[in-house]
């Protein structure tokens, strides 16, 4: 029987986590496993810290992944990466947009970020893949693309297909946007 | 077909598979997308009511006329629709009738975490309680089936991790059940004492079968265990948690139906294994069950009644190693909910602050108006009470605290329960002023009509409410509109009213940011040569703006210009790009 494998999807409300999952539940239904994927809606949507799970194996109980469970964590914004590695096993992985976003008490003044948190998660024996998606998304045509960045860096971790992976973007973003995030994707591919 | 579905969704596939044909709703956090979903089924009426209690009575008429008929409702809307619920549950009904509520232990997002198994045991319905998307559909099918079956009203019981969590599930065709006919009949429908007090010992004979049918029915399943130290009754969620942490090792005793449940079965189960374990969330409701049939258990002494659960806290509190993770050493600053770039309650905020008023805030996106830098609200407490709770407050306070005191509450609140306080303020004349931050859509819970926004759940032009004349019609003479970016008008309006010797109602309207019709100038810039960094454009807690070396940096990707931080600024640092800022 296969291991439950667990991703931790972590950003700040509004950057757009929920497309990611959607499209990555998607891709591993498609593959015949038990998926679970679980959201917080209403109130940390707000710009708040956001968190969704994706679990997936032969049989999935719990819909959130707890302590020391997660394989890997995409973080969308290098603060958030750093709040969740509680999460993530000991030999895991964090993939990490490293655009920072200051948080209210940041900008309030009443906290400050953290310095040098890219080297910070890399000493604690986590594997740590920092990229800088928010440029790539902006030269793939739009600051919004930064998921499908971050889908495209993720890719290189799992065996599907690129058929596979664009099949699920096709039916995971509008039309209108599909060549732009076929491009995000490709750039956080090879990047 | 087997698809992924959030078990809200999953809900409104098994409204549209049962054969039901009426929806109506109140949003709530997390039960909206039940309702959202339901509306793109071309065969279901759906509608968002003003209120719960609207939703279930217009519910319960629907079944009355012989269609299968549905209302969902967050653990707190089941408080305002409390009242038709426990008659309804002495009536019965005619077609089936199934109420959706929604729990969110944690608090993701509500003002309490009430445990709304109570409602079952109190109002004397069956509930039934799914723990995955596949079950939510499956049980929506089922609730009807009991429903008509045993004349009743029956609750089905979502969580924030069911309700908000995908997972498979298998579709079917959609099957009309026969169609009712209304018939009048009295002695059910007609809740006067003397035909009261004849259905009041059919609800008991109908708990007493429906407890009979617990013992034996498939949903209240056991599932064996190599080792019987441990027997494990559970629901939910927590089946889920329980599982995961434990696989097959201990019989686990999942209760499909939380109310009634069976007797003889639980004696049973307890009687087979060494010791009996109950995980539940929140309160110890299947425990007190336990406890009440004569049985030793193990319930709350080891959970906690307050959060959620997990699968590392089942493992930890039965005495067995959880896993564990890294942390970073270094203080993570906390991230909270902020209000969005651009959203027209900031201002508001920022102005009451000024003038140290004491405001009584309500329920929606506009509570944020409480956290630092704005710190504006003294209260919250639920749907309505800023304008209620007002009232007593300069009632009873007198003169001064008129003069210092308003409540603040949204279009979509005001329409759900503030107006009957806004009838009490007229009709027994305190000197109020209520401000009805009209942002034209119902904001917290992603964007739902309601009666004041012109559109109805599907999207369709239909009678808008006219707040203005709402306000003159229920006895307030004094009612003025202000656009909330012109923040020099605003506190003169504000003013003015808390000044004048009877009630008033200001009306501050703009369109909420995030709204796809609203079209923004695009983001300003700040001047460095100009800018002080004397801060005052911090003071609004904008999320697109910051401190950068001692200067206001503007961020581009998140700054609307909605210009309240320019009308801040007393040196002319920040402004549109054409006034020659820098910012990138």
């Amino acid at each position: 029987m296969m291991e439950t494998k667990s991703i931790m999807i972590v950003g700040v409300g509004g950057q757009g986590t929920l497309l990611a999952s959607k499209l990555l539940g998607r891709l591993l239904l498609s593959r015949g496993y038990d998926v679970k994927v679980s959201e917080v809606h209403g109130m940390s949507q707000r710009g708040g810290s956001v968190v969704t799970y994706v679990r997936w194996g032969d049989r999935v109980y719990s819909p959130i992944i707890d302590k020391g469970q997660a394989d890997c964590i995409l973080s969308f914004e290098l603060l958030e990466a750093a709040r969740y590695t509680e999460y993530l096993k000991p030999d895991g992985r964090i993939i990490v947009n490293s655009q920072q976003i200051n948080p209210m008490p940041v900008i309030a003044g009443t906290a400050s970020y953290p310095e040098n948190l890219v080297e910070k998660l890399g000493a604690l024996g986590i594997h740590v893949d920092a990229l800088d998606a928010l440029a790539l998304a902006e030269k793939a045509g739009s600051s919004k693309a930064v998921n499908l960045v971050l889908m495209g860096r993720l890719a290189k971790h799992f065996d599907f297909t690129k058929e596979e992976w664009m099949d699920a973007i096709e039916h995971s973003v509008p039309p209108k946007f599909l060549e732009l995030n076929k491009k995000a994707f490709d750039l956080g591919q090879s990047a | 077909m087997k698809t992924l579905m959030l078990g809200n969704e999953a809900v409104a596939r098994g409204l549209y598979e049962a054969g039901c044909c009426f929806v109506s709703s109140y949003p709530g956090t997390p039960s909206t997308e039940i309702t959202e979903c339901a509306a793109k089924y071309e065969e279901l009426y759906a509608e968002w009511a003003p209120n719960e209690k609207v939703a279930l009575e217009a519910a319960f008429g629907a079944s009355l006329t012989g269609k299968r008929s549905f209302c969902a409702m967050k653990h707190v809307g089941l408080n305002v629709a409390a009242d038709p619920l426990f008659t309804i549950s002495y009536t019965g009904v005619n077609a089936g009738l199934v109420i959706c509520v929604a729990d969110d232990a944690g608090m993701h997002s509500s003002q309490n975490e009430q445990d709304s198994r109570h409602y079952a045991r109190a109002a004397k319905l069956p509930m039934l309680e799914p723990a995955d998307s596949a079950e939510a559909l499956a049980f929506v099918k089922l609730a009807y089936e009991l429903s008509e079956k045993y004349d009743t009203t029956v609750l089905i019981k979502m969580c924030t991790r069911v309700s908000h969590s995908q997972s498979v599930v298998e579709t079917d065709e959609r099957m009309l059940p026969e169609q009712k006919k209304y018939e009048k009949n009295p002695a059910k429908y007609i809740m006067m004492p003397a035909y009261a007090k004849k259905r009041h010992p059919e609800v008991e004979a109908r708990t007493k079968a429906l407890t009979d049918w617990a013992e034996t029915a498939p949903v209240n399943r056991i599932e064996e265990g190599s080792d019987r130290s441990f027997g494990i009754l559970t629901s939910s969620t927590c089946y889920q948690y329980v599982k995961e942490a434990f696989g097959d090792t201990y019989p686990v005793f999942k209760l499909g139906m939380i109310w009634p449940m069976p007797e003889q079965k639980i004696k049973d189960f307890a009687a087979g294994v060494d010791k009996l374990i109950v995980v539940e969330e929140l309160d110890g409701f299947i425990e007190t069950h336990c406890k009440n049939l004569g049985l030793s258990v193990s319930g709350k002494d080891l959970f906690s009644n307050i959060g959620e659960l997990s699968q590392n806290t089942v493992k930890e509190k039965l005495g067995k190693k959880a896993p564990a993770g890294v942390t970073i050493k270094e203080d993570i600053p906390a991230r909270p909910p902020v209000m969005c770039a651009g959203c027209p309650h900031r201002s508001i905020f920022y102005v009451l602050k000024k003038l140290n008023l004491t405001v009584l805030g309500d329920i929606g996106c506009y509570t944020l108006g409480a956290v630092p830098p704005l710190s504006a609200i003294d209260t919250t407490v639920c749907m309505g009470a800023s304008v209620s709770g007002l009232h007593g407050f300069v009632k009873a306070g007198g003169e001064e605290t008129a003069g210092k005191t308003v409540a603040v509450i949204g279009d979509s609140t005001f329409i759900h329960s503030g107006v009957t306080g806004l009838i009490n303020i007229a009709y027994n004349e305190s000197n109020s002023t209520v401000i009805i931050l009209d942002n034209s859509i119902t904001g917290m819970t992603g964007h739902q009509q309601n009666p004041t926004t012109g559109y109805n759940l599907k999207g369709d032009p239909c009678t808008k409410i006219d707040l203005e004349s709402l306000c003159h019609a229920v006895g307030i003479k004094r009612v003025r509109v202000v656009d909330p970016y012109d923040m020099e008008t605003c506190q003169s309006v504000i003013k003015e009213e808390l000044a004048a010797k009877e009630p008033s109602v200001i009306i501050s309207r703009r369109p909420c940011a995030l709204l796809k019709y609203v079209k923004h100038p695009g983001p300003i810039c700040s001047d460095p040569e100009k800018c002080k960094g004397c801060k005052a454009c911090m003071s609004i807690g904008c999320p697109a703006i910051s401190m950068a070396d001692g200067k206001a940096k503007i961020d581009a990707t998140l700054c609307v210009g909605c210009g309240v931080c320019e009308q801040l600024c007393k040196f002319d640092a920040l402004g549109a790009v054409n006034k020659g800022g820098t910012d990138k």
